[in-house]
């Protein structure tokens, strides 16, 4: 068992075919960055001998990490289960898993959060015990969290040096210093920023980048990233691979921990694919596809384009008028914006981030005051009106946060799926006060249709399911109530291949049946596959309305990005 | 044995439990520091409170007051309104019941039906107030609720001081008619042949006759089953505890939030005045000045912690609350060791309880170590 997962190029199950070879040197041919010299020195080596284990043709490769026969229990449940990682020095290497499968809980162990139950770790050859993050900074090893651990109303600089502070004398600070020291350290690795100014004034990329700067001002070699293109836009996430790159080239050695298949190809050289605690395989990247690495990773093939019929658009259920909504801070962040909803139609609005979607979903839930405009849904004004209007008027959300404004976490399953619909008739016992029996059995129903998982769970709390059959809880929720418009706010956000393509489904059965479907997301995939239609939005105005069949991703990359077409 | 432990680690009630243990081991420590005997302190208090049925029975009386402070801050916590203002409506219910029990003439058995329901609507509107600051203004209830609680105090004090109000040589308010009274035996049926003659005829009501035992017990019981039925079988009652759980889902399932916030701290005041109001008809039957607050709001937030914010759960920490108070002036009277001990055993107790959260992850540590 354990020789099966030392080695590096698939044996037993996912061998790449003859076809995917080919498939394999195009991608490399894309992607490697000129400098990666080694890269292409073992490409040919691939080529010939694609079923030759690397370590058979390295001799003695120097692993930064050599983590052997990890084994870690949580109660009854086996989060790790003798898993091996080695990752050799001055590589990227990916750690690709469903959501829950143990990825994450590897590296928590690597950085000292966790301890092992059983099993070794090497640090660049040398055994160690990590006991705690203090002693993994000791080894090298810089973890960036995937929420950041910044001090917000600090300065860059400060919380870079933040425990290890320059000092004047008598202990006083040395701002200028610090403010110079950084500004070196970080065009010395590519990354710049400017040490005086505040965290809470800057991006998510760029707090990223002081969470880098903060590992590697600690002396890490080993990085540990934790989902670090989850709240990146994709500029930002080109950014990010190119400084990974630049890290390696300088010598460090760097893990990422991710779900997205498109960043693996083109950032990392190994993948190591744990499926439910156990070590899938590890492969070299350029000697797989997506769709190999998709497979190993839910145990079975994944539609990536979702099958769907072609739509029959019907009547109008929303139209939106020259709408015009500020944020929180008074800046007009929706700018007369114009859009409408069909029946049987799933219409998509791609944009970036920040670009007036969040405070679009936010007036057309009741939650946030229209300066001007309508939004008339069946015949119904609604804007200015609260939640409950929204309701009325027929529309059902997935809120892209789904623990903030989707589900009570600390209540049943059960109770989370009549949250909206608990005054219905068909709950009550006696003298009109609830009936939990009957809640129990249309929650059990409802699991049974919707295939929550674990089976049964209508009386276990919501925070105790994962994050794709939480994402179920509420999609069963707002369907089940029968409405209009489905409102899909990011639904598919953090939940692993398995959960994408049943909310992707999903979506597609709605719009079947003759619902409405608003869709925004980020992620072009998503809005290609699944849109009848798309909107871009760019700066809170829809700046095109496109047929998806006649057009692509470069033409809506641009339009997003505020080109022209 | 290891698995026994953490099997019993991770059972809810347990973490109470423990914290009682380590209550009482801290209370021997001080005891034992203090000069007296633990065994002896402890052997008296125990004797103290179940020595006869008149004393349990006095237990219970006392345990009245907290258990509906107890159960205000509770069904305010479940909603996730931290009603620290309990005390300030305790002393509107006590202030409500003493002059509606005085000035207004009415027959018998609806007097007091009349008060509680009026000291329920006046203490309900009073913390209505610090909702209200919140939904409208965004004013934290801590912080309104606790200023109440003043106004509340300065209230009676003022109220009492009043001409019309104070009777002339005191430092109290009248006397409330009897009709108001809500003991089950007046004070003169206790000393009267009647009264000794029913005692001989059926000892058992003893403990009934000659103590301030009353309708206010039963109100009480009453009070705590309604609020867990409004909590777990009520609509009113699931959205109530989902805007205490998550507000913002709550809100964006389109529940009626800020009307919740209101009700439910309506709820609160009014469970915690009717208290209020059932203490002055119980016991001293009028209102005292005071050189601070009898406690008995701050009392009910220790109880509602302890009780988890469980409505049943109240009643059962109201009484080992009131057990420890009663018991420990017990040892003060007999062995003269300060009271002042029961207050810290009562203190780590607290402080136990807040602790349980952690245990679960306890259980799991010794878990994995297995």
């Amino acid at each position: 068992m354990k020789q099966d997962n030392e080695v590096f190029v698939p044996e037993n199950s996912g061998n790449p075919s003859e076809a995917q070879v080919p498939d394999a040197i195009e991608l490399m041919a894309e992607e490697v960055p000129v400098g990666m010299t080694d890269r292409s020195a073992d490409e040919a080596e691939i080529e010939t001998f694609p079923e030759i284990p690397i370590e058979e043709m390295t001799e003695n490769p120097v692993y930064a990490v050599e983590m052997r026969g990890i084994s870690k229990s949580f109660g009854s449940l086996k989060a790790l289960d003798d898993v091996d990682l080695c990752v050799r020095k001055g590589s990227i290497h990916a750690l690709l898993g469903e959501n829950g499968a143990g990825k994450s809980t590897l590296m928590k162990i690597l950085y000292g959060l966790y301890t092992k139950d059983s099993g070794t770790i090497k640090i660049m050859g040398e055994t160690c015990e990590i006991k705690n993050p203090k002693q993994a900074i000791e080894y090298g090893i810089g973890m960036v969290h995937q929420h950041f651990m910044l001090v917000e109303n600090m300065t860059i600089a400060e919380n870079i040096v933040l425990g290890s502070e320059l000092t004047k004398s008598f202990g006083r600070l040395d701002r200028e210093l610090m403010n110079r020291t950084i500004q070196e350290f970080g065009e010395q690795y590519g990354l710049e920023v400017d040490p005086q100014e505040i965290i809470m004034d800057v991006s998510v990329a760029t707090q990223q980048r002081v969470e880098i700067l903060k590992a590697l001002y600690r002396g890490a070699d080993i990085l540990i990233l934790d989902e670090p293109t989850a709240v990146l836009t994709p500029q930002e996430i080109d950014n990010l691979i190119e400084t990974m790159h630049r890290l390696v080239e300088g010598g460090k050695t760097i893990i990422i921990i991710t779900h997205k298949l498109k960043e693996i190809m083109a950032s990392s050289e190994y993948c190591t694919i744990i499926r439910r605690g156990k070590v899938v395989d590890t492969v070299r990247v350029d000697a797989v596809t997506e769709k190999d690495l998709a497979s190993m990773m839910v145990g079975r093939e994944v539609m990536f384009t979702t099958d769907k019929k072609p739509a029959t658009p019907g009547e109008t259920v929303m139209e939106i008028r020259d709408l015009t909504v500020k944020d929180n801070r008074g800046i007009e962040k929706v700018k007369e914006l114009s859009l409408h909803v069909s029946r049987g139609e799933i219409l998509a609005i791609a944009g970036i981030d920040g670009n007036g979607q969040t405070e679009l979903i936010e007036a057309i839930t009741g939650l946030r005051k229209v300066e001007s405009g309508e939004i008339i849904v069946n015949d119904y004004h609604i804007e200015n009106g609260l939640p409950i209007d929204t309701h009325n008027a027929g529309i059902r959300t997935i809120h892209e946060d789904r623990h903030k404004r989707g589900l009570v976490l600390d209540f049943q399953v059960g109770e989370n799926l009549i949250l909206e619909s608990y005054k219905d008739k068909g709950f009550s016992g006696k003298g009109n006060l609830f009936s939990w029996k009957k809640v129990n059995e249309y929650a059990n129903d409802q699991i049974n249709k919707f295939d929550i998982r674990p089976c049964g769970c209508a009386t276990q709390r919501a925070n105790e399911l994962s994050g794709g059959n939480q994402q179920k809880v509420i999609i069963a929720r707002a369907v089940e109530q029968d409405p209009d418009l489905l409102l899909a706010c990011q639904p598919t956000r953090g939940l692993d291949v398995g959960a994408i393509e049943f909310v992707r489904n999903a979506l597609i059965e709605q719009r079947d049946q003759g619902r409405a479907v608003l869709l925004i997301s980020y992620e072009l995939d998503e809005v290609l596959d699944l849109a009848d239609r798309i909107n871009v939005i760019y700066d809170g105005q829809i700046v095109a309305d496109l047929d998806p069949k006649e057009t692509d991703e470069q033409a809506i990359g641009l339009l997003m990005a505020g080109g022209t077409q | 044995m290891r698995r026994f432990f953490v099997k019993v680690l991770k059972k809810p009630f347990s973490g109470v439990l423990i914290a009682l243990i380590i209550g009482f081991i801290v209370g021997a420590i001080t005891l034992a520091v203090g000069g007296f005997n633990p065994a002896t302190s402890y052997g008296l208090m125990f004797t103290g409170i179940f020595l006869n049925t008149r004393r349990v029975m006095q237990v219970l009386i006392n345990a009245v007051p907290i258990i509906m402070t107890g159960l205000a801050v509770a069904f305010a916590g479940k909603t996730g309104l931290f009603n620290i203002g309990a005390d300030g409506q305790f002393i509107i219910g006590q202030v409500a019941g003493a002059i509606l029990g005085y000035y207004v003439p009415m027959p018998g058995i609806l007097h007091p039906i009349f008060i509680m329901l009026c000291a329920f609507a006046i203490g309900g509107l009073y913390a209505s107030f610090a909702a209200f600051l919140k939904t409208k203004f965004g004013i934290h209830e801590v912080i309104s609720t606790i200023m109440l609680n003043w106004i509340a105090y300065y209230f009676m004090n003022f109220i009492i001081n009043m001409k019309s109000v104070k009777v002339p040589g005191s430092q109290h308010s009248p006397e409330i008619r009897d009709t108001a009274k809500i003991t089950f035996f007046s004070r003169e049926f206790r000393t009267s042949e009647a009264g000794e003659a029913l005692i001989a005829k059926h000892p058992w009501l003893d403990s009934i006759v000659r103590t301030d035992a009353g309708f206010a017990i039963l109100i009480m019981i009453v009070v705590a089953i309604l609020l867990w039925l409004i909590l777990k079988y009520t609509r009113i009652g699931f959205e109530l505890r989902a805007v205490g759980y998550n507000y913002y889902a709550a809100e964006f399932s389109a529940m009626p939030v800020k009307r919740n916030a209101l009700l439910s701290m309506f709820v609160s005041g009014g469970v915690a005045a009717l208290g209020g109001a059932m203490f002055v008809m119980t016991t001293p039957y009028y209102i005292s000045m005071l050189g601070s607050t009898e406690g008995y709001g701050w009392d009910g937030i220790a109880v509602a912690l302890i009780a988890g914010n469980n409505p049943i759960g109240c009643i059962f920490a109201g009484l080992l609350f009131s057990g420890l108070k009663f018991g420990g002036s017990e040892i003060q009277s007999r062995l003269g060791a300060p009271t002042e001990i029961i207050n810290i055993m009562i203190g780590v107790l607290v402080l136990c309880i807040a602790l349980v959260p952690a245990l679960p992850r306890l259980a799991e540590r010794l878990e994995g170590k297995e």
